[in-house]
């Protein structure tokens, strides 16, 4: 049997507001709550709820034969409780079928790991009691935030109970190999690793709509042939993206919809080819190697590298900044002030601060509320010398 | 292809981006094979260096026939004769400007009477044909600049009728009588190019004189080249010009790579603020001088420069001594050629506050000494720019902001300085040139 493995993300940034030197010590508003609600109830009517909605029904149409799993950032379900509580009600109902897995992440889509493991520890603590408390599951998945890998996230993770983790099947990582297979990380003895086929995902994520793409139009019927392709070469077929591909990246208009109304059944229709969640698919495989991963990969731009978040002086600069401010933070034992801490932390505003702007530079604007990096930088040190303010105050 | 161009500036005799934009402009043409004349006032002093145009100055070029210049009574009917269908109901507005003088008043109406008495006995003495004499243009900013501009197109139509061209490319107002008058006379294709309109320099206290030309100019043109997509707009907006009649080729700059300031001056260091330009209404020095007392209140190891001269200078000076600035913030008074590659090189941030800029070469200039910049959203250069930051003219408390931001955060500043030098690199005039060339084709072909 070949296991199609689906897993989604689904993450919202708390957004900042407009911010300038002079709000210092004036004002501790930091996040935009008009536009985080804004676009949160956008991409609930576009994404959330329809795909929610054809999630469900697929799954009860074929019986508990398709399996789907996600990834939900804490900022999102906070988001969702104060802006769209219909959209957890919605993921809850999944939960419910018993054919969705919840994996596990940082609370808050976080970039702990690389600057303080302590921190990066209680976050994922923080997102499992999440899991528990509003899907009923206890997550036995890890996810990094942006799928940052390397052979410490997969042993840090496996020290936490961890027995599978996802990464991205970048080709640096596998060389000849392929990702459709599970694998052990190098220090692991008990933890298996899936990655990503970034090029079955981004067929679907990336140029479904693309017109100059030679395969356009994409149908469900072509999908499943490339996927079943595998048969005899694989064991699994792991497909990770951004759950907001539906609706959002991808609008409705473009037949997406369509698209994944009928992916089940054409998958199906191959008796080989089952579809199961990560811990799943992982429980049923041998891992055929080990993988060393000694340097860090991620599923971002086409580096697949951590310069999306971490890549220039800007960068570097707001993380350490942000990250220098943990002993104070957690000495002050402040709900409130830990919380906007923790929100800080969120890849997202590093992701504003990227100046490679020339090969993935659509990328990143489509996404970014600032019009350049620069300000986005400006805005988020004013916001932490602030923050840094109140917490030494 | 020959042009001949007529413009007011030409380095090293400059008195804002104008003569910059020149330079280069016609040596990235002349590098991709363009024989260009250019036509200025006055050839000046180390102006004849450059082989890469020939200059003819207007001051020195021997008017022959006479015969369209017989009667030059008044200003008024010489500029409705060139200019034939502008709406001028008076010129009274430019001659009596607020800055003019009863006794500057008095020796331009002298001169005009002194003209007419050379016309009247060249006439006499020649039957008006062939002694041939100077007509002074001073290329000067003066409160005669309309009877300049006017002298000047006159003998435009003379350069063009004795020097061989295939296209006319006319600079700015100052030299759009020019160009209509040269394309009246040769019959080629005329290219008006606009850096700055009426509008950017005044606001919306218009010179209907200036105005009218600028309308005529463009009207007259078989294509008109704008700096920016902002000017564009202006272009089509106020002055009625269809669209697709406007060219945007912007400007750009030639990086000399300006090293690296000396560890003498790195000592130094207390951080320098500039704001390099002309001080006048289109350049927003009030908003400069009203961010730097919101900056200086939060530290005061920051010291503001004022580099240029202009109209409002002294409403400045005021300002700042009325916030009590003035131990922090400097005024240089006007610079040029090495004192300004010497005030770049000592600036850590340049500001440029534009309330309106067609361009605006400078941030560019800035750049090439590591210098980063804030400039206004209200300009054409920020539609190249990406690695620069960028305000509303207006926003005087966003503009102290950044500032602030900058002078705090050494990884912005490295940054933008890095980042920067990469893009300066793809910001060539030889890309402009090239827009020019297939501009040049098209009329031509056409014509």
């Amino acid at each position: 049997m070949i296991y199609v493995t689906f897993y989604f993300q689904v993450h919202q940034p708390n957004r900042l507001r407009h911010y300038k030197f002079f709000d210092i010590g004036r004002s501790h508003f930091y996040e935009d709550d008009q536009k985080n609600g804004e676009i949160l109830r956008k991409v609930a009517g576009k994404c959330y709820l329809p795909t929610n909605g054809l999630m469900l029904e697929q799954i009860k149409r074929h019986e508990g034969r398709f399996r789907i799993s996600y990834s939900i950032s804490g900022t999102a379900v906070e988001q969702f409780r104060k802006f769209a509580p219909e959209v957890l009600d919605s993921f809850k109902a999944l939960a419910d079928t018993g054919c969705v897995e919840f994996i596990c992440e940082t609370f808050n889509h976080s970039l702990a790991f690389l600057y303080s493991r302590e921190e990066w520890r209680r976050q994922v603590a923080l997102h499992k009691e999440l899991v528990q408390q509003e899907f009923g599951q206890t997550p036995t998945t890890f996810r990094n935030t942006e799928l940052i890998y390397n052979n410490d996230v997969a042993e840090e993770a496996e020290a936490l109970g961890f027995r599978t983790i996802l990464a991205e099947g970048a080709d640096r990582v596998l060389g000849w190999r392929s990702p459709n297979f599970a694998y052990q990380p190098e220090p692991c003895t008990k933890m298996k690793l899936l990655l990503k086929n970034y090029r079955l995902s981004d067929d679907i994520a990336f140029r479904f709509s693309n017109r100059d793409w030679a395969e356009w139009p994409m149908t469900a019927e072509k999908f499943a042939s490339w996927v079943h392709a595998v048969a005899g070469a694989g064991e699994t077929v792991n497909l990770f993206m951004d759950y907001e591909t539906f609706g959002e990246h991808q609008w409705e208009e473009t037949g997406i919809f369509d698209f994944l109304r009928s992916l089940p059944e054409k998958v199906l229709a191959h008796p080989d080819f089952a579809f199961a969640t990560p811990a799943e698919t992982s429980s049923k495989l041998y891992p055929v190697a080990k993988l060393d991963v000694p340097h860090f990969v991620s599923w971002a731009d086409i580096e697949r590298d951590l310069t999306a978040w971490k890549g220039n002086h800007m960068q570097e600069d707001a993380l350490s900044a942000v990250f220098g401010l943990e002993n104070l933070v957690i000495a002050k034992n402040d709900p409130d002030l830990t919380h906007a801490w923790r929100s800080l932390q969120t890849s997202d505003h590093f992701y504003y601060m990227c100046t490679k702007w020339f090969a993935d530079g659509d990328v990143h604007k489509y996404f970014n509320p600032y019009s350049n990096p620069y300000d986005a930088y400006i805005n988020y040190q004013n916001v932490l010398a602030d923050f840094e303010e109140t917490v030494k105050g | 292809m020959r042009v001949l161009m007529y413009g007011w500036e030409f380095p090293p005799h400059i008195a804002g981006g104008l003569g910059v934009a020149c330079y280069w402009m016609t040596q990235a043409l002349a590098e991709k094979g363009h024989k260009v004349t250019f036509v200025l006032p006055r050839l000046k002093a180390g102006m004849s260096d450059d082989s890469h145009v020939e200059l003819i100055g207007v001051s020195q070029f021997p008017v022959r026939s006479l015969e369209f210049l017989n009667s030059p009574e008044n200003l008024e009917k010489e500029i409705r004769r060139i200019a034939d269908g502008v709406r001028i109901e008076t010129v009274d507005t430019l001659l009596s400007s607020p800055y003019m003088s009863d006794s500057q008043y008095q020796k331009l109406a002298d001169e005009q009477r002194d003209l007419a008495q050379r016309m009247r006995e060249s006439s006499a003495l020649e039957g008006g044909s062939a002694e041939s004499f100077n007509l002074e243009v001073t290329g000067e900013y003066g409160p005669n600049l309309l009877m300049e501009i006017v002298r000047y197109a006159r003998v435009a139509g003379a350069i063009a009728r004795s020097a061989p061209h295939d296209v006319i490319h006319a600079h700015d107002w100052l030299t759009m009588l020019a160009g209509v008058e040269a394309k009246r006379v040769s019959g080629k294709p005329l290219v008006v190019h606009v850096h700055a309109t009426e509008f950017d320099r005044s606001g919306e206290n218009v010179n209907q004189v200036v105005y009218d030309i600028e309308r005529l100019g463009m009207e007259r043109a078989d294509r008109v080249v704008a700096v920016s997509h902002y000017t564009k707009d202006i272009i089509v907006r106020r002055y009625g010009i269809p669209a697709g009649k406007v060219e945007v080729v912007h400007n750009a700059v030639t990086r000399i790579r300006n090293g690296q300031e000396s560890p003498a001056e790195l000592a130094r260091r207390e951080k320098v603020v500039l704001f390099l330009g002309r001080i006048t209404f289109q350049k927003g020095p009030d908003y400069f001088v009203e961010a730097a007392a919101k900056v200086l209140r939060h530290r005061k190891d920051v010291r503001f420069v004022m580099a240029g001269s202009g109209d409002m200078a002294p409403r400045m000076i005021e300002r700042v001594a009325e916030l009590k600035l003035g131990r922090r913030f400097h005024f240089t008074g006007f610079l040029g050629g090495a004192a300004v590659e010497q005030m770049f090189r000592e600036s850590d941030i340049y500001v440029m506050p534009s309330v309106s800029e067609p361009f605006g070469i400078s941030p560019l200039e800035a750049m090439a000494y590591d210098v980063p910049v804030i400039i206004s959203k209200q300009s054409g250069v920020a539609e190249v720019l990406r690695h620069a930051l960028k305000v509303d003219f207006w926003d005087v408390s966003e503009l102290a902001s950044k500032i602030i931001a900058l002078l705090d955060h050494g990884p912005l500043r490295q940054e933008l300085v890095e980042q920067g030098a990469k893009e300066l690199e793809s910001i060539q005039w030889s890309n402009a040139a090239r827009k020019l060339g297939a501009v040049y084709d098209q009329i031509s072909r056409v014509a």
